[in-house]
């Protein structure tokens, strides 16, 4: 066959084979890698604005826990995730929202009053209660509701809060 | 460099030998019907890798099996052709074997000395058969409910014994969460299991005898 544009059999077969093996491959093997990673494609975030009660009702210069839920569909399932924030009211209008996630590792911060600051009971991490991190691993201060995220009306707080 | 590297795992694996025994075989006299044992092989392997795939997803719980189900149809990126594949593949695994079978019989191929290949062959129909029936409830729908009442009530008119056959195969009286998780286990882990072993056998004999001349005016 030197020299001739046929191809033999055994190689017709072979190409073929390969060929539409390879198409096979692909139409199922491509959708299947989209078909697992696909939760983490979908953005999964949600906001709302979250009211915390009448700002006069909280004492000035004590920090008070609020804590509210919000419900999530992941997949075919509900959940519902509690969530906490500080509330230091600085004077009548002033006022300061803390996330009660403590920056290291996700942890739970708690208000002690004896030696007013925020103590994280994972890995001992120290804040302020303006939330500057005062010792410990954290690497940045508390993440805190400011400007735009926060508002306050016909005295109601309220919260622009952010999920995912 | 590749054929380098190919000779190098060659002379270690005798790829060569094992693709001339498994591949490279001769065949009596090319013939279609010959495919179907290859054809069915070919969809245990896809009804396998699909499989895996939904279980990704799939909980075999009472309270999440269907809704599980409908995530995967409406909301996982192309679920609907994982589970179409499987679902398709199924029906269609069960054909292939039963005309599979239908050929060996016809061919006389189950004779001496391949009267094993055969009786293995009756454990893969069997454990085909269980897959289908098993697959068959896990979407737990009204479907899959009744298709398992029915089915285990048949078990369980066996003269004496069926009573306690239709308990073990529902795992209880009644069907529940229990029958769901253990035809879960069966048809993902115990069935597939036994199948795995059985085809191994069947393909090593295949192997050993080679493919049976088709049968002559003579014979």
């Amino acid at each position: 066959m030197a020299g001739s544009h046929h191809i033999s059999r055994r190689d017709f077969i072979t190409i073929t084979t390969a060929a539409v093996g390879t198409v096979i491959a692909a139409v199922v093997g491509l959708p299947a890698i989209a078909y697992l990673i696909d939760p983490a494609l979908k953005s999964g975030t949600s906001d709302a604005w979250i009211p915390l009660g009448k700002l006069a009702n909280y004492e000035i210069g004590k920090p008070t826990l609020v804590t509210f839920t919000r419900s999530k569909v992941n997949g075919w399932e509900k959940t519902v995730n509690s969530y906490g924030v500080f509330v230091v009211r600085k004077s009548d209008t002033e006022v300061a929202v803390l996330s009660n996630k403590c920056t290291h590792l996700g942890c739970h911060i708690n208000w002690n009053a004896d030696k007013k600051e925020f103590i994280c009971p994972c890995h001992d991490a120290q804040f302020g209660i303006d939330g500057n991190v005062l010792g410990g691993p954290p690497p940045r201060p508390l993440d805190r509701y400011a400007g735009d995220k926060v508002e306050i009306k016909d005295g109601t707080l309220l919260i622009h809060f952010l999920e995912g | 460099m590749w054929k380098k590297l190919f000779t190098w795992l060659d002379e270690r694996l005798g790829l060569n030998d094992l693709y001339k025994a498994t591949l490279d075989r001769p065949e009596p006299k090319g013939n279609w019907w010959n495919t179907l044992g290859s054809a069915s092989l070919f969809l245990f392997l896809l009804q396998a890798v699909t499989g895996i795939f939904l279980s990704v997803y799939y909980t075999p719980s009472p309270d999440h099996a269907y809704d599980s189900i409908q995530y995967i149809m409406n909301d996982v990126a192309f679920g609907w052709l994982i589970r179409g594949i499987h679902h398709w593949g199924a029906t269609l695994m069960v054909l292939v074997v039963f005309i599979h079978m239908i050929r060996v019989f016809v061919t006389a191929s189950y004779k001496y000395p391949r009267e094993l290949t055969w009786l293995i062959g009756v454990g893969l129909l069997l454990c085909t058969l269980g897959m289908g029936f098993t697959g068959y409830l896990l979407p737990w729908d009204q479907k899959a409910y009744w298709a398992t009442t029915v089915a285990t009530s048949i078990a369980g008119s066996v003269p004496w014994a069926g009573p306690f056959i239709m308990k073990v195969l529902r795992g209880g009286t009644d069907l529940s969460a229990l029958t769901l998780s253990r035809f879960f286990a069966a048809h993902i882990w115990m069935l597939p299991a036994v199948l795995i072993g059985l085809i191994g056998v069947h393909l090593y004999l295949i192997i050993r005898h080679g493919e049976s001349a088709f049968p002559g005016k003579d014979d």
